[in-house]
């Protein structure tokens, strides 16, 4: 774009971003309004795409090395090629806007300030997949995203960028706004699809249930996160190989990193994948630590992510010993590293924090958001927040450490979805990483003690 | 139950988006009833299953199962406080309590099933809701589909008085 774009006093973005996605968020001057869009060379990558062979598109898509920035990180050109070649159902496509991970806020900016940018990005998404129908499911949470973005929809019916015969190519495709109400677990695609069913939200079993082959109607169906289906815009306006040149190698483009918790600056920032370090976030980005703290903890990708300590080293494969300062912000280091970089919420905790009032935190949370389908999790996350909220409450005898990390392992990889690993390895590693800090919240005197009904019940069914 | 023509319109327009599955329907028809009469009444559940030919059961669940679905009347004006770790660090605790001591009501008696407390002159309620995802900018509420971030608690009065 040839004229530099002015931001809002006060939100500019700072000089290591590279806003690709939000490029428009905080923008001066800019609203969501098609006329805006169009202004700025809206809607000429759909006439693109229309132009390109569905085959070709989906070739740049893979060429780009896009991973999906919801939270698992698969490549999004990868898991369209998943719809089975014979197949001769119709094929939909979803948009996740059930932005819930605690700790993710990218995809609200997105579709407040600028809806035509997922939008496009959706109906060439569509095109690409053979989707004639399409569903942007979003969190109720989002009643006003939830306005812009049909008001966006019908401004883009209007021009033909949406319905019959889109720009004379003969493709015809809509999308609705579907809200939810409210559930975490609809974030996990195949819990979406139920809900989109009119259904109660829970899981359904892989296989034989992948979206791709039996989704929404038990037809081929394509799940991406909001941000990732925005890459798509970007990738067909630059090409796949010169996308993946941002980034670093397997860990293509650029992504939003969503920064909450003991910083100076909390926020937003958008940088090219692994091209910036954990550290630099916190001292470049985030303006550092408040004055006279230091780092405890940070959670790198989501609640769900497994806490890292801050004097923790890393060895890598490749020899590197790493610091948690030194983590460059990618998927494969991150994992490397035994946590994840998931949905890009990065929680930071300094030493004013108690781990064990965080863990309680968290564990009310996923109590609070099982869906109940299995036994391990939905009676796991409970005795989870129950045994945290001893500690907390200081009622708890130190073996109570042991058996939170017990429930923990009795619930990972024993669940439908993948909402019980979610549940499990943040008390796993906050157990693993704090074992003695919250011992030392916990009453010596209480051990072999029953302290409640409850405490009976897991000793009996629960520790061997 | 009384639907008035223009709702009923708008729910008639709702289904025209679920070609293949009227029974998708059945969350923004849910939430088109709870807009209008701010909670969803067995009634309600009744006349939303015979719309989309379903046993009322199906409609039960459903609103049984999510958190964004009420069975009860709010307060005139309804307030969410996020309460997830980014937020509690940043004192949405401490903003509840306040709003509590400030709108005069009393949540000694929410729990899992119930998490809604009205203050007794019917004018608020609140709730704790999981994650808003607006962490950076903690703490953060909502009243009914207004969204406020960075709350003060002692300043809580100045929101307040925006609903009266």
């Amino acid at each position: 774009m040839a004229s530099p774009v002015q931001y809002l006093p006060g939100k500019e973005p700072h000089a290591r971003e590279h806003r690709l996605i939000f490029r428009n968020v905080d923008r001066a001057g800019y609203d969501p309004s098609i006329d805006c869009y169009l202004k700025d060379g809206g809607y000429e990558q759909l006439k693109k795409a229309l132009t390109m062979e569905k085959s070709a598109i989906i070739n740049e898509v893979k060429a780009s090395g896009l991973r999906g920035r919801g939270g698992a990180g698969f490549p999004t050109g990868v898991k369209w090629g998943f719809i089975p070649p014979t197949n001769t159902k119709p094929v939909y496509l979803i948009c996740n806007a059930d932005e819930s991970e605690p700790g993710t806020f990218k995809d609200r900016y997105i579709m407040h300030q600028d809806p035509h940018q997922l939008v496009e990005g959706m109906v060439i998404s569509c095109f690409a997949v053979g989707a004639k129908l399409a569903y942007i499911y979003i969190r109720e949470e989002f009643p006003m995203a939830a306005k812009i973005l049909e008001k966006a929809l019908n401004e883009a019916r209007e021009k033909n960028f949406l319905g019959n015969n889109i720009l004379g190519s003969g493709f015809d495709c809509e999308i609705y706004v579907h809200r939810g109400a409210g559930a975490y677990i609809c974030g996990e695609e195949t819990g979406l699809i139920e809900s989109l069913e009119g259904k109660r939200p829970y899981p359904r079993i892989k296989p034989p249930y992948f979206p791709a082959a039996l989704g929404l109607y038990m037809s081929p169906t394509i799940v991406n996160n909001v941000e990732s289906l925005c890459h798509v815009k970007h990738i067909i306006q630059m090409g796949g190989a010169e996308y993946a040149k941002l980034g670093t190698p397997n860990n293509t483009g650029t992504r939003i990193l969503c920064v909450s918790g003991d910083v100076q600056k909390p926020g937003y920032y958008e940088v090219e994948v692994g091209k910036i370090t954990m550290g630099e976030v916190i001292d470049v980005l985030c303006g550092g630590l408040k004055p006279g703290r230091k780092l405890k903890a940070i959670i790198p990708g989501g609640s769900s992510a497994k806490v890292l300590r801050a004097d923790e080293k890393f060895k890598l494969k490749d020899g590197r010993e790493l610091g948690i300062m030194d983590i460059p912000m990618d998927f494969d280091t991150m994992a490397a590293c035994g946590s994840m970089a998931g949905s890009g919420g990065v929680m930071i905790m300094d030493d004013s924090r108690k781990m064990s009032w965080v863990i309680n935190n968290l564990n009310a949370f996923y109590a609070h958001e099982s869906c109940g389908q299995c036994t391990p999790c939905r009676e796991g996350s409970l005795w989870m927040r129950k045994i945290s909220d001893r500690i907390v409450d200081g009622k708890a005898s130190p073996d109570d450490v042991d058996m939170l990390e017990t429930v923990a392992n009795q619930i990972e990889g024993k669940t439908i979805c993948a909402f019980g690993e979610a549940c499990s390895w943040p008390t796993q590693s906050f157990v693993k990483k704090f074992r003695d800090e919250l011992k030392a919240d916990c009453k010596p005197e209480f051990t072999g003690r029953i302290v409640n009904e409850e405490t009976l019940v897991a000793a009996a069914g629960l520790v061997a | 139950m009384n639907v008035p023509p223009d709702l009923e319109a708008r729910m008639d327009e709702a289904i025209t988006h679920y070609p293949v599955s009227k029974r998708s329907a059945v969350l923004p028809l849910l939430h088109l009833v709870q807009e209008h009469f701010r909670y969803i009444s067995d009634e309600a559940v009744e006349w939303v299953a015979k719309k989309l030919d379903l046993e009322p059961i199906k409609v039960l669940e459903v609103v049984t199962f999510y958190p964004g679905f009420r069975q009860t009347a709010p307060g005139r004006y309804h307030i969410r406080v996020c309460r997830t770790l980014s937020c509690a660090m940043a004192g949405s605790y401490e903003l509840m309590d306040s709003i509590c001591k400030t709108a005069k009501i009393d949540r000694s008696h929410t729990d899992h099933h119930h998490p809604i407390a009205v203050s007794e002159d019917g004018k608020y309620s609140v709730e704790f809701a999981e994650c808003l995802a607006c962490c950076g900018f903690g703490p953060v509420l909502m009243v009914d589909d207004d969204f406020y971030e960075k709350v003060d608690p002692a300043k809580v009065g100045d929101v307040l008085a925006k609903y009266q």
